[in-house]
């Protein structure tokens, strides 16, 4: 006979797959894509397309040069590189797109071991990093190219008394006729995306819910007033960033429970921010400090073993 | 019965034998009975080359306490007492037997006369059974435990989980009666106030029947368990029915459960009725790469080729044989081993479905941490393996509970990145056992 394998119990695997996963994400994010480009035209695709195509070549020739095993089939740069392309402006140069896909790639992810080493989200580190090398790449100013819009100023800044100008509409709100990054304009889209994510179980609906139901429940606390609150949910990189950030396997905490403990924490953050802050917004920081605190949430979370004695 | 259920991953069941009945295959030329088919010592062989035996004669002898004597499955001549490498890695000797045929049983074979507890035991021992439904813990060890006044209840696990396997639901279909019995004889010598049979809910046939033959018994309850993996992994299977949780390092009997498999219940009350050892099996011989599955009952010590080509042989080219089921059982070297007495599968997949699945990095995602039945975190495992010095890492493997991992399989399954989980607990728990005693 010819020779058998032999390897270690268990002989079968499930049929999903990371390479899979990615994929969900990709098609989860699409709709948010599609919608910004018609919200702020042919520019976000040039964004998106320098963006993912710098991810997928940043990591190609890392591989290359540190003689790693070649990874971009996992399809996870795609995500990377798509995700920040849609957490910035549509009118963004190209060459910042790239700088900072490339640090988002290189710096945040493969420098620490590649896929699921690194500690920090890289879209998000992405997108702090050219908020502070180049101020006007992200947040407010890009005016929709579809309809008249009396200001350039993002609602959230408007709100926070930044600047002056009228607000958009809540309906203009959630089909996102109001200034902002390429896809954290469009309720609705991410609003699909969501769906789609936990319909494929990818995610768990709890991480977002709770994200922005802790910033929506404690707007209105602060504000007392349910239509500014309603603006709080819908302005800024909130749904965007609690459907597709804070919902990152790497870099958020194993147990469904510590998830939670980090989705809270994110709302809190962002209010604080928001409100108490010197930015008008706190979306990306407050996914990046709760990054950071992950390691501990799960520590505190971890579930106690079936029978286990405590140590 | 607790409030939830424990033990929710959803493998493929596969059962494609379920509705068949057992086929009793023509006796082999030759019987390879290995003297290790248990945990615990292996036996020691007591007939020399050119021994005439008999079906049931004894050919190995308890070799300590944790052991269990073999028997001749048929008649013959022992040919060569070989060694042979188990698919664990150890070695043992293996008694080959060329049979003459005719199948004659030893005429010493007569029921048990039992009348106490000792007496009982004793004669469960000279069986030979050990626990037929996974590991072949010989099952007159943990009656011993009654000695002790620690058994309270029975945990009768009918469950099957693995994909394929159906040798147990064609005993629960079939020997309902002498299931019945093996509980009367245990009820009889051990003082159990209650009887457990856990049952998957994928096969209602079984919980009705079984229901239907102790309706006159209010003591035995036959439960309804989900039908997802591992609802037989023995401390899933005692909470799952009892609601009682066993400690880290402990065993049933600290929760005063005895566990027996359906089968080894049903064959008790048989070798009572005949005196006749456990010389044969019903094995499901299901996979990818198997022409005709079925069920077929085979003497212990034929070779698995054999056995396959009994029922048709290949449909396609083998890349992996294992005993038992895809998630627990163990890959073998060749299909020249024998079936054992705790075999109750043989599959084979084909070269397509042996092919390890792409491995990449873990993503945290926590799939292996939501499907561990028992409440770890895989990944800390592997994490604690990367720890270059010893003494922190056995600390950190132990702050993990490694001990806790039963191997059931959950977590490598559902791994996307397809880690090797399981694997590496194995590995991690050799490496507590190496550098944990320095401590
Ligand atoms: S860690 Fe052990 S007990 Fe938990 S799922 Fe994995 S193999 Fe099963
Ligand atoms: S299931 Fe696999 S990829 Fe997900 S956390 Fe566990 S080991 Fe990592």
């Amino acid at each position: 006979m010819n020779k058998l394998t032999v390897s270690s119990s268990p002989h079968i695997h499930t049929s999903n797959s990371t390479q899979r996963i990615m994929l969900d994400v990709i098609i989860a994010l699409l709709p948010t894509a599609v919608a910004g480009t018609v919200i702020f035209g042919l520019g976000s695709l040039l964004v998106m397309g320098v963006c993912v195509a710098t991810a997928i070549l940043s990591e190609f020739l890392f591989n290359i040069i540190v003689k790693k095993e070649q990874t971009v089939s996992d399809l996870s740069a795609i995500v990377t590189g798509l995700i920040l392309a849609l957490n910035l402006r549509a009118d963004t140069p190209w060459w910042q797109c790239m700088l900072g896909t490339v640090f988002a790639i290189i710096v945040v992810k493969c420098l620490f071991g590649g896929l699921g080493c690194n500690f920090a989200n890289p879209a998000i580190t992405g997108r702090i990093f050219m908020m502070m090398s180049f101020a006007s790449a992200v947040g407010g100013g890009a005016v929709p190219s579809i309809v008249e819009v009396s200001s350039s100023a993002t609602p959230l800044e408007l709100i926070s008394g930044n600047k002056a100008g009228a607000l958009p509409s809540l309906w203009d709100m959630l089909l996102g006729l109001r200034g902002g990054a390429i896809g954290e304009v469009c309720a609705l889209a991410i609003l699909l995306g969501f769906a789609y994510l936990v319909y494929r179980k990818v995610i768990h609906f709890e991480t977002p819910l709770i994200f922005v139901g802790t910033v929506f429940v404690l707007s209105l606390i602060i504000t007392n007033d349910l239509t500014l609150s309603l603006y709080q949910v819908l302005s800024g990189g909130l749904l965007f960033g609690a459907v597709f950030m804070a919902t990152d396997y790497v870099t958020t905490p194993i147990t469904r429970t510590g998830k939670m403990v980090f989705a809270v924490g994110c709302g809190l953050i962002t209010v604080l921010i928001r409100f108490f802050g010197s930015y008008p917004e706190g979306v990306s920081f407050a996914i990046l400090l709760m990054n950071i605190l992950s390691p501990y949430i799960e520590k505190w979370t971890a579930k106690r073993p079936l029978g286990g004695k405590k140590a | 019965m607790p409030g939830f259920m424990l033990g929710k991953t959803h493998v493929p069941h596969r059962k494609n034998t379920a509705g068949m009945e057992s086929v009793r295959m023509p006796v082999p030329e030759t019987v390879i009975i290995p003297t290790s088919q248990h945990i615990g010592a292996p036996a020691t062989p007591t007939v020399k080359v050119g021994d005439t035996v008999y079906v049931g004669t004894k050919i190995g002898e308890a070799g300590g306490y944790v052991s269990s004597p073999i028997h001749s499955s048929v008649s013959g001549k022992v040919k060569k007492i070989d060694s042979l490498l188990l698919v664990g890695g150890r070695s043992c000797a293996a008694i080959v037997i060329e049979s003459d045929g005719l199948m004659t049983p030893d005429p010493s074979v007569a029921p048990p006369k039992v009348d106490n507890l000792d007496g009982f035991i004793a004669a469960v021992r000279e069986s030979g059974l050990v626990g037929l439904g996974g590991a072949g813990f010989p099952t007159a060890v943990k009656l011993d435990a009654e000695k002790k006044g620690l058994i309270h209840r029975l945990v009768i696990n009918g469950a099957e989980c693995e994909p394929y396997i159906t040798s147990d639901t064609l005993t629960m279909r079939n020997d309902a009666d002498y299931i019945r019995e093996g509980v009367k004889l245990l009820q009889k010598y051990l003082t159990l106030e209650e009887v457990f049979i856990g049952i998957e809910s994928n096969k209602p046939d079984c919980i009705e029947k079984l229901r239907e033959t102790f309706s006159y018994d209010e003591t035995v309850k036959v439960v309804s368990l989900p039908s997802t993996y591992p609802q037989g992994a023995e401390k899933v299977l005692i909470y799952n029915t009892t609601g009682l949780i066993v400690p880290e390092g402990g065993l049933p009997a600290d929760v005063g459960c005895l566990v027996m498999n359906v089968t080894s219940v049903a064959f008790l009350a048989k070798y009572f009725e005949t005196g006749m050892p456990l010389v044969e099996k019903c094995v499901t011989v299901d996979g990818s790469a198997i022409k005709n599955p079925m069920n077929v009952i085979a003497p212990i010590g034929t070779p698995v080729e054999k056995l396959i080509e009994f029922t048709g042989g290949f449909s396609k080219e083998p890349g992996k044989i294992m005993y038992g089921g895809p998630m627990m059982g163990s890959a073998m070297y060749s299909a020249e081993y024998p079936v054992l007495k705790n075999t109750n599968a043989i599959v084979a997949l084909d070269k397509k479905d042996a092919k390890p699945p792409v491995q990449r990095n873990c993503i945290h995602c926590g799939r292996c941490v939501a499907a561990c039945p028992i409440g770890l975190n895989p990944t800390l495992f592997a994490r604690s393996m990367k720890v270059e010095d010893k003494a922190e890492r056995a600390a950190r493997l132990e702050e993990a509970k490694i001990g806790l991992c039963m191997e059931c399989g959950c977590c490598s399954f559902v791994c996307p990145s397809a880690r090797p989980l399981v694997q590496t607990n194995r590995l991690a728990k050799a490496d507590l056992r190496a550098n944990g005693a320095k401590k």
